[in-house]
């Protein structure tokens, strides 16, 4: 199962260019500045624009091409916009059974009630939409559209209306649909930090071009995009909770680099769970450092070397198939004569852990 | 009560007028709002000065205009006629379409402002949960518009009960059949019968003041002339 979106939309000067073809389950991510055409793509998706010769399929069920065009009523989609525009003049509840009576898909059927308990906004229903706050809007919004058992979920960017506590507040949420729905989420934003926590498979888009689509781990390493080569360039490594050691109050992660080692969090053992390490917490060592207070030393092998800046270059370290980038100055690379192929160790030094 | 039998036909007459109006004016003028408020049209404006006309032209003139369109050699005149339809003029039926024609932008304003006001994204929230054009204009867009739909209705028939020009060109002042109540209290004047005038008159301001508290109460940040 795939879904194929091909588009080629003129806008004034502005020209989007855009054939993806990306996974029909998990979080995609359309990732880009604002004008990059984000929204323009994720509304032709939607059908909420017409745009001659376009093209989407999602799995067997073609939405748009040469002699057909369904209308966005017609289509099962949920759309989350970046304003929660729920209906003012319905209380929560009926604005979530507008879209759920409207439902004509009996696959993936969510009972309302569980989505209530998922989005926690059980306390909320009786109440009319202006006496929420925006991050509740926000949470009945995403609510509602998954009311309606869509096929694919359409997010535009539904935290930049929000101030960042409420942002913190929300993200929760998103991520937890990340493993309790079956279907498709396409996500649209231009924050690394939601993407990073969130998304399985990136888009990059610039300027209405599609730069790079692939897994969120591999692209956020690859060096061969600006995200990639950035200040805040970061890599992310899938792990699991192994242990936890109360004595030291740590949690043992396992992962395709390793074990890790983190302050403990409450997490039960086996959680999947997503490390964020920053480009600059990582240094490189040539041999295994033992008189250190880094915790996190791994083996690995340099694949890429790319220059960041003047003085600083981003190393590209490999272990098994997971990835870590290390941001170090030219100078060090000089001196440990850091090249493609060769054997060294990474110290992390601080590691975030997404759950 | 001191009213005699033709004051009280003329109040009868004013009441089914500005209702039957405020109806048709209703039908008619929702759609057209409706479009006037999504149009790209790059002749609305000439639309919205004709719409507007009957709110800067001498009542009378309109009347006339009318009266001459209504009569048996006017266009619209010789249209009914070859539609086997009696000319209008000096009928209800002529004081209907005069009113409607009268009261147009009392109704097309409010309601477009209120169309306006609705905003294009809940429509489109509303398509993304399934409904189609018009689930969204029944189940969104009246509910939403509702405050515009109460001022179009009430300006509509406070603003007909008020007509005297148009009325008395079109109408003709017949007692008992297009005689109403602005025209009856002119009458009564003439006649010197000011208790009549007072009843009539005192009649009129109540059912105007109270339309308008209401309009006020309602919609609180109304304005009868829209920037």
């Amino acid at each position: 199962m795939s879904i194929h979106a091909k588009f080629q939309i003129k806008k004034g000067t502005f020209t989007l260019n855009a054939d993806l073809n990306i996974p029909a389950k998990a979080i995609t991510s359309i990732f880009g500045k604002s004008g990059s055409g984000k929204t323009t793509l994720l509304r032709a998706i939607a059908g909420l624009d017409f745009h001659k010769n376009g093209y989407i399929r999602i799995g067997e069920t073609v939405w748009q091409d040469k002699n057909i065009f369904v209308p966005p009523h017609k289509r099962a989609i949920g759309y989350v916009f970046q304003e929660p525009g729920l209906f003012r003049h319905l209380s929560v509840i009926k604005n979530i059974e507008y879209g759920q009576k409207r439902s004509s898909n009996s696959k993936n059927s969510m009972s309302p009630g569980y989505i209530i308990d998922l989005l926690n906004i059980k306390h909320l229903l009786d109440r009319q939409p202006q006496y929420l706050s925006g991050g509740e809007q926000q949470r009945v919004a995403i609510a509602r559209a998954l009311a309606y058992n869509p096929d694919l979920l359409l997010m535009d960017e539904p935290l930049s209306s929000l101030d960042e506590n409420l942002k913190l507040e929300i993200l929760p949420y998103i991520q937890s649909l990340h493993t309790e729905l079956k279907i498709p989420i396409i996500y649209v934003s231009h924050s690394t930090d939601e993407v990073a926590r969130i998304a399985d498979h990136i888009v990059i888009l610039e300027e209405g071009i599609v730069k790079a689509s692939g897994l969120i781990g591999e692209i956020l390493t690859s060096l061969d995009f600006n995200i990639s080569r950035d200040e805040n360039a970061e890599s992310l490594v899938e792990a699991i909770v192994m242990d936890h050691d109360n004595k030291f109050s740590l949690t043992y992660l396992d992962s395709e680099f390793g074990k890790f080692t983190v302050g403990q969090k409450n997490l039960p053992i086996g959680t999947k769970v997503r490390l964020r390490i920053a480009a600059r917490d990582v240094s490189i060592t040539l041999a295994a450092q033992t008189g250190t207070s880094i915790l996190n030393i791994f083996p690995a092998q340099i694949s890429k070397i790319a220059p960041v800046g003047r003085s600083q270059v981003m190393v590209k370290l490999v272990s098994n198939k997971a990835s870590i980038l290390a941001r170090v100055t030219r100078k060090s690379a000089n001196i440990l004569d850091l090249a493609p192929n060769k054997k060294v160790y990474v110290q992390v030094k601080s590691v975030a852990l997404l759950a | 009560m001191i009213l005699n039998e033709y004051d009280i036909s003329a109040l009868i007459i004013t009441l089914k007028l500005a209702l039957s109006t405020t109806f048709i004016l209703l039908v008619l003028g929702t759609p057209l709002s409706w479009w006037l408020s999504k149009t790209k049209f790059r002749l609305k404006f000439l639309i919205d000065a004709v719409i507007a006309l009957p709110l800067v032209l001498p009542p009378t003139v309109l009347g006339f205009y009318l009266l001459i369109a209504f009569g048996p050699d006017g266009f619209i005149g010789i249209l009914l006629d070859t539609l086997g339809i009696k000319p209008i003029a000096f009928t209800f039926t002529g004081l209907i379409a005069g009113s409607v024609i009268y009261s147009l932008p009392f109704v097309v304003q409010p309601l477009q402002d209120a169309f306006k006001s609705v905003g294009k994204q809940q429509i489109e929230v509303a398509a993304t949960l399934g409904a189609s054009p018009i689930d969204r204009f029944f189940t969104v867009i009246i509910p939403l518009a509702r405050h515009g739909f109460f001022t179009a209705a009430v300006l509509g028939f406070a603003h007909t009960i008020g007509e005297f020009g148009v009325v008395l060109m079109i109408g003709g002042n017949i007692p008992g059949e297009t005689q109403v109540l602005s025209i009856a209290i002119y009458d009564h004047v003439e006649s010197l019968e000011y208790i009549n005038a007072h009843w009539l008159s005192g009649i009129l301001l109540c059912i105007s003041f109270i339309m308008l508290i209401s309009i006020y109460a309602v919609n609180r940040k109304f304005r009868i002339v829209q920037s």
